[in-house]
């Protein structure tokens, strides 16, 4: 790959990457957002770090994997129910991982 | 800054690994640490510059590596739609940086504390500004970390240390748990997310999140209407 390939990659991407991220900011003072947008909005958060998550704890190496020798989903189910129970965030994260490794350890 | 920081130390730990995994990549790649280094710091963009570096390795054009790195990065736009109320009345300059700074980590890790009321329109870019500086920092020292010690730790990609993000992004999601229109918007977005996990590209990511917020924001409707009508059966 010549230096000049490697310069209209990285620039390419910046373009790209930068401009998705900020046209909205860009325009920001001038932005109304209508009623509607809002209320859907507020489903953002928990349906794109759902949608991150869930193959990365059910899909090991491209296969659906439901069995208990599956530690993405001990932690995941540990964390989970913690978070149900009591919504402190570092809790949750601290139980997760634990259950994590330790089903790593035990059952690998 | 040190709220935003502070919030967003298990997505640095969770994250720590993966950058390291970028810049082995890149070594195993034959590519030049400047190339690795540029590309952590001036496009920023974690899964696609793996896919970039996928797509490099097999010898795709140029206009391939670029489109793919839009459609990965599409879903930034949802978050930056979600975040145009509270940046609105910043200076230009502020948006602009806070435009290139906007990951996944740092919308997961600060819109939860404007929901929370811990940070609001004056003060939310202090923690937005510390949470992506520190992100910056970790994936560039990762990178660079990566590429020298290449592929001297075998084997570290599969620690599991990545587990960490997913247990904060539950850490995330839980807190909404207690309104029906949210359950049923993460398990339309679960299910999509299984079912769509084939499709190249992140598109699968992207439509089942679509497909979350569409559930949720008529699941939202039907419970608003109900509600008005047992108010005026109340009257």
């Amino acid at each position: 790959m010549s230096v000049l390939d490697s310069v209209f990659i990285i620039f390419g991407m910046f373009i790209v990457t930068f401009g998705v991220r900020f046209v909205l900011f860009a325009r920001a003072h001038k932005v109304v957002m209508p009623d509607w947008l809002e209320r859907a909005l507020k489903f953002v958060p928990v349906a794109v770090l759902t949608a991150i998550i869930t193959p990365m704890i059910f899909v090991l190496n491209g296969q659906l994997t439901l069995s208990l020798a599956n530690p993405w989903l001990w932690g995941a189910s540990a964390a989970f129910a913690i978070g149900i129970w009591r919504q402190q965030q570092l809790l949750t994260i601290s139980v997760g991982v634990l259950v994590f490794f330790l089903g790593k350890y035990l059952l690998l | 800054m040190r709220l935003g920081a502070m919030t967003s130390i298990p997505m640095l730990v969770g994250g720590l690994p993966f950058g390291i995994l970028f810049g082995s990549l890149a070594s195993a790649n034959d590519l030049n640490v400047w190339f690795a280094v540029a590309m952590s710091s001036i496009v920023f963009a974690g899964s696609a510059q793996f896919v970039a570096i996928g797509l490099i390795s097999i010898g795709a054009p140029i206009w391939v590596i670029v489109s793919t790195t839009f459609i990965v990065n599409l879903r930034h736009l949802l978050y930056a739609a979600d975040l145009v109320k509270f940046v609105k009345h910043l200076p230009f300059g502020l948006r602009l940086f806070m435009g290139f700074g906007l990951i996944d980590e740092t919308y997961a890790a600060v819109r939860p504390l404007y929901q929370s009321g811990q940070i609001n329109e004056q003060t939310g870019h202090f923690a937005y500004i510390g949470s992506f500086v520190s992100f910056y920092l970790m994936w560039n020292g990762a990178t660079l970390l990566g590429f020298m010690s290449g592929e001297l730790i075998p084997g570290m990609s599969e620690w599991g240390l990545e587990f960490a993000m997913v247990a904060t992004f539950i850490g995330i999601i839980t807190p909404h748990l207690k309104r029906r229109p949210f359950v049923l918007a993460m398990v339309a977005s679960a299910m999509a997310s299984l079912v769509l996990n084939g499709l190249p590209n992140n598109l699968g990511l992207l439509l089942s999140a679509l497909i979350g917020v569409l559930v949720g924001f008529v699941a939202d409707t039907l419970v608003a209407k109900t509600l008005n009508v047992s108010k005026k059966g109340e009257a």
